[in-house]
């Protein structure tokens, strides 16, 4: 399965000049806040080290990313996992030791889904959470997705804090109406009397021959509903963070994982953290161009990093993380540095994160702009069962080279 | 070997007859002996045996028809004794055999019987009042105070009265939209009255009743229907979608059914935090056909949920009479299907509903069980102000619903009879309500409708920054171009 090492966050960087960790983890900046929120708890912001200064560690840790496209045996940098501090675990184990944490915190968070119980979730996020916490904290539900979503809101609205599990995101559509109509719309048509911090999430994207239906991007059917915010999770220390930030945010959060993503090793801190549910990653900065990206694509993207460099590129790459609302702020700061934009995601090419995020880079950053911008997507096609084909769907590295040869030329 | 087959089903036919009769003459000697009431009235007036008790004396339900009997399981002492009275009969071949499958013992019959649709007789609908407005059930069996009665009543008129008066509101254009409860007003105030106000209201939109009685008040009534700023919806709902935190009324929300999972899910955290409250929430015959309602009832008897399903079985879905939405005996029936205890009760009958309900109640929290009640009414007004029912209904079919089969009246008759109200006091009390609400709907008339800033709150806790940014650019335009826009919507 796939590993990756990755040197992320204040922790593991900062630590080797360990002088500064303090002052790091104290420090959130309310500058980069994009809704003007404030936040309680410890911040970590996205990449760890403070963005403004550009400070050299940066460029030092980039070294350090080995990165993998998807699941498939990789080299693992074998350097000192040992002596790190902190503690290594997969994505999956990740999500559930934010929502064990949350459920620790808060005797209102709860957990409803197909088979969260004593299964343990179809992908093991609330794996051993019923036997700590009893059946009705983590609730097995019959299959109605519609009706446990309501469920959910209904909860919701009464004072719990519930976490909806889909058992992929494809058969939230079903529950559509209720996320649309009533999630997103009770707290805005009840004058704010009623809010709904409720979590909905789940494994989408294309994965290993699901077949078309299991196969869904719900994020581009979910992005116009006004009322949600909707957050996609690549990394075990991004998909801990964001786990918890969407517990503890008021608002509806839709929080995406990817079924190809479940099995990513990281060491994360042993420290609480938790993250801003509004801010993109900064994941490879650069000089060249900025490369936009989310979920699984990340992944296709270092990959074709690696060979970017190789050719003598510089590209910059974030990760978006918040798909509503966009973190304009990060993304424009780079347009304004690198003057080149390419969009690499999962959805179709009709209607996605990408066409979204298009028109917004276009309305705000058309000056700074030395290229139209290119947005690499999925073709509108129903995801094939053949291997061959799915691969052909999803977009691959050696398109993303060509994307970035072509744009700055 | 067909022949001999033949034969002995025969045998095994006469056999179940032998039983039959013997079972029914037991359970009938059984039930003799049980001194509720009620329960013999039933006897007498049925020719089959009565649905069997519990030990808990809740129905089971256990029909018994033909030769057949359906076992209601474990729960079901005749049904022990039956198997009992088997045993002892001489017989071929060993009759009862049954077999433990996942979800529970099953026995076995060589009898291919198909359990029909419905049954020739319909589910007993649960009266107390008659048309008359008298008792029939013994004076001392049902009490109730007159403060409580009287209460009842003058919100009931209230009610009506203030349906009148906004329908002609609308009618005047003064609002743009409004929804009757004409001939429902016993099943929305009876049913608020029985509960209390910790217990959460799920409603669809034909219960303002509710609110009323838990105490909104005819000023917020108009403010919301008006949609100005002090509307607590702040003006972002269309008329009649009312919502009260305090009151425990959660907003209406226009997709029907919706709310019968939410009210499962309120149930559930009431289960959580163990609290001495449950939830109700409201539907119409129309919204039983919906996928929410099948699933929201499944999960509340899976969950163990206190949440009482009230269905206004009014007999119209806009203009779908009930036989275009459904077949079989009305909803109540549904309950048993999700093993939920089920009770059809006289929607224009207000101490019925108002009994019902009480102990609905108080099964839902003790036993930790939901509860369905299907309430059958007449929907006495059209669906809505755009709607004209007379367009697909008889003109007198609704009069004399409106008006011989009123809920009010009925009620008026019984509490008139115990010395407890007159026409005079009638009288003040409408004219009453009729200038507090013209006093209301000329003052909400007149307030200013929330500003323009207002509309992007709300959508999230804190405004995110393209909301700010959205905000912004319509401010702006809108002060650049104010002759454009009306000029008493602040901004």
């Amino acid at each position: 399965m796939a590993s990756i090492f990755q040197g992320i966050g204040a922790a593991t960087s900062s630590l080797s000049s360990s002088a500064s960790f303090e002052t790091k983890i104290l420090q959130f900046n309310s500058l980069r806040s994009v809704s003007g929120r404030k936040c309680g708890s410890v911040v970590m912001r996205a990449g760890g080290a403070n963005m403004d200064s550009g400070s050299n560690k940066i460029g030092g840790r980039a070294d350090q990313l080995v990165t993998n496209a998807v699941a498939t045996k990789a080299d693992t940098q074998a350097a000192s996992t040992a002596s790190k501090p902190g503690h290594e675990l997969l994505l999956f184990e990740a999500l559930r030791e934010g929502l064990e944490e949350e459920m620790e915190r808060d005797a209102l968070v709860c957990v409803m889904g197909e088979d969260v119980g004593h299964y343990g979730g179809s992908y093991k996020v609330t794996k051993g959470l019923a036997e700590k916490y009893s059946d009705l904290r983590v609730l097995d539900t019959p299959i109605a997705e519609n009706s446990f979503t309501g469920m959910g809101i209904g909860a919701a609205m009464t004072g719990l804090r519930p976490i909806i599990e889909g058992m992929n995101m494809g058969f939230l559509l079903l529950a559509f109406n209720q996320i649309s109509n009533n999630c997103g719309m009770l707290h805005y048509t009840s004058g704010g009397q009623f809010k709904i911090p409720i979590v909905i999430r789940g494994p989408g994207g294309v994965g290993r021959q699901l077949g078309a239906e299991h196969s869904q991007r719900l994020e581009s059917y979910f992005q116009s509903i006004p009322g949600i915010q909707m957050v996609a999770c690549s990394t075990p220390y991004n998909a801990k963070g964001l786990m918890k930030a969407a517990i503890r945010s008021d608002n509806p959060v839709i929080l995406f994982e990817h079924v190809l993503l479940y099995n990513l090793k990281e060491r994360i801190p042993d420290e609480e953290y938790v993250l801003n549910l509004e801010e993109a990653e900064m994941v490879r900065p650069g000089e060249h161009i900025t490369i936009l990206t989310y979920s699984r694509m990340r992944y296709h993207v270092m990959q074709a990093a690696k060979t970017l460099v190789n050719k003598g590129y510089d590209p910059e790459v974030i990760d978006i993380r918040s798909l509503k609302p966009f973190d304009l702020y990060t993304i424009g700061n780079s347009i304004k540095k690198t003057h080149r934009v390419l969009i690499v995601e999962e959805c179709m090419r009709t209607g996605g994160i990408g066409a979204s995020l298009t028109a917004a880079i276009t309305e705000n950053f058309h000056d700074y702009l030395d290229a139209p911008i290119m947005c690499l997507s999925s073709q509108d096609v129903p995801t094939p069962y053949a291997g061959t084909l799915e691969e052909w769907t999803v977009v691959q590295p050696p398109q993303i080279v060509a994307a970035v040869e072509q744009l700055c030329r | 070997m067909a022949a001999s087959y033949l034969s002995k089903s025969n045998k095994i036919i006469i056999n179940n007859i032998k039983l039959s009769k013997f079972y029914m003459f037991r359970s009938l000697n059984h039930t003799s002996s049980v001194t509720d009431s009620v329960f013999s009235r039933r006897l007498i007036h049925s020719t089959t045996p009565p649905p069997l008790l519990n030990h808990a004396g809740i129905e089971t339900g256990t029909f018994y028809r033909g030769f057949e009997s359906v076992s209601g399981g474990r729960r079901s002492h005749t049904a022990t004794s039956f198997s009992e009275e088997i045993d002892q009969l001489p017989v071929e071949a060993p009759l009862q055999q049954e077999l433990n499958f996942p979800g529970g013992k099953v026995k076995f019959t060589p009898k291919r019987m198909f359990t029909p649709g419905s049954n020739e007789e319909r589910t007993n609908c649960y009266r107390v009042l008659n048309e008359n407005g008298e008792l029939i059930v013994d004076n001392d069996s049902f009490k109730m105070s007159k403060e409580l009665a009287v209460r009842m009543y003058t919100d009931m008129v209230t009610l009506q009265v203030m349906d009148t008066i906004f329908y002609e509101a609308q009618r005047q254009g003064r609002i743009s939209f409004y929804l009757t409860t004409i001939g429902e007003e016993a099943i929305n105030i009876a049913s608020a009255a029985a509960l209390k106000n910790i217990d959460f209201v799920f409603p669809q939109y034909r219960e303002p009743g509710v609110l009323l009685w838990r105490g909104f008040t005819l000023q917020e009534f108009a403010n919301q229907l008006f949609g100005n700023k002090y509307d607590q919806g702040k003006g972002r709902q269309m008329p009649i979608h009312y919502g009260s935190k305090k009151l425990n009324y959660i907003t209406v929300s226009s997709t029907v059914a919706t709310q019968i999972p939410q009210a499962v899910g309120a149930a559930y955290s009431m289960k959580m935090e163990k609290k001495d409250s449950c939830a109700i929430t409201y539907f119409g015959d129309g919204g039983s056909s919906t996928g929410d309602f099948h699933a929201g009832l499944n999960f509340a008897a899976v969950m163990e949920a206190p949440v009482i399903f009230f269905c206004r079985n009014n007999g119209w879905a806009i203009s779908t009479p009930i036989s275009d939405q459904l077949r079989g005996d009305g909803v109540v029936v549904r309950g048993k299907a999700y093993g939920i205890p089920s009770i059809r009760v006289d929607g224009n009958d207000a101490l019925a509903i108002y009994s019902a309900v009480y102990e609905a109640r108080k099964m839902a929290i003790e036993k930790q069980t939901p509860v369905l009640i299907e309430a059958l009414t007449y929907r006495a007004g059209h669906h809505s102000t755009s709607d004209d029912s007379t367009k697909y209904r008889p003109a007198d079919e609704i009069e004399w619903w409106r008006d011989d089969q009123s809920p009010v009246k009925r009620f008026k008759k019984w509490i008139e009879s115990n010395g407890w109200w007159s026409d005079q006091v009638e009288m003040e009390h409408r004219s009453s309500i009729r200038k507090q609400l013209s006093q209301a709907i000329q003052a909400a008339e007149r307030v200013e409708k929330p500003p323009v800033a207002d509309m992007f709150n709300d959508v999230y806790d804190v405004p995110p920054k393209n909301l700010n940014e959205q905000q912004d650019l319509l401010t702006k335009h809108i002060k650049k171009h104010a002759q454009e826009y009306p000029s008493n919507v602040a901004v």
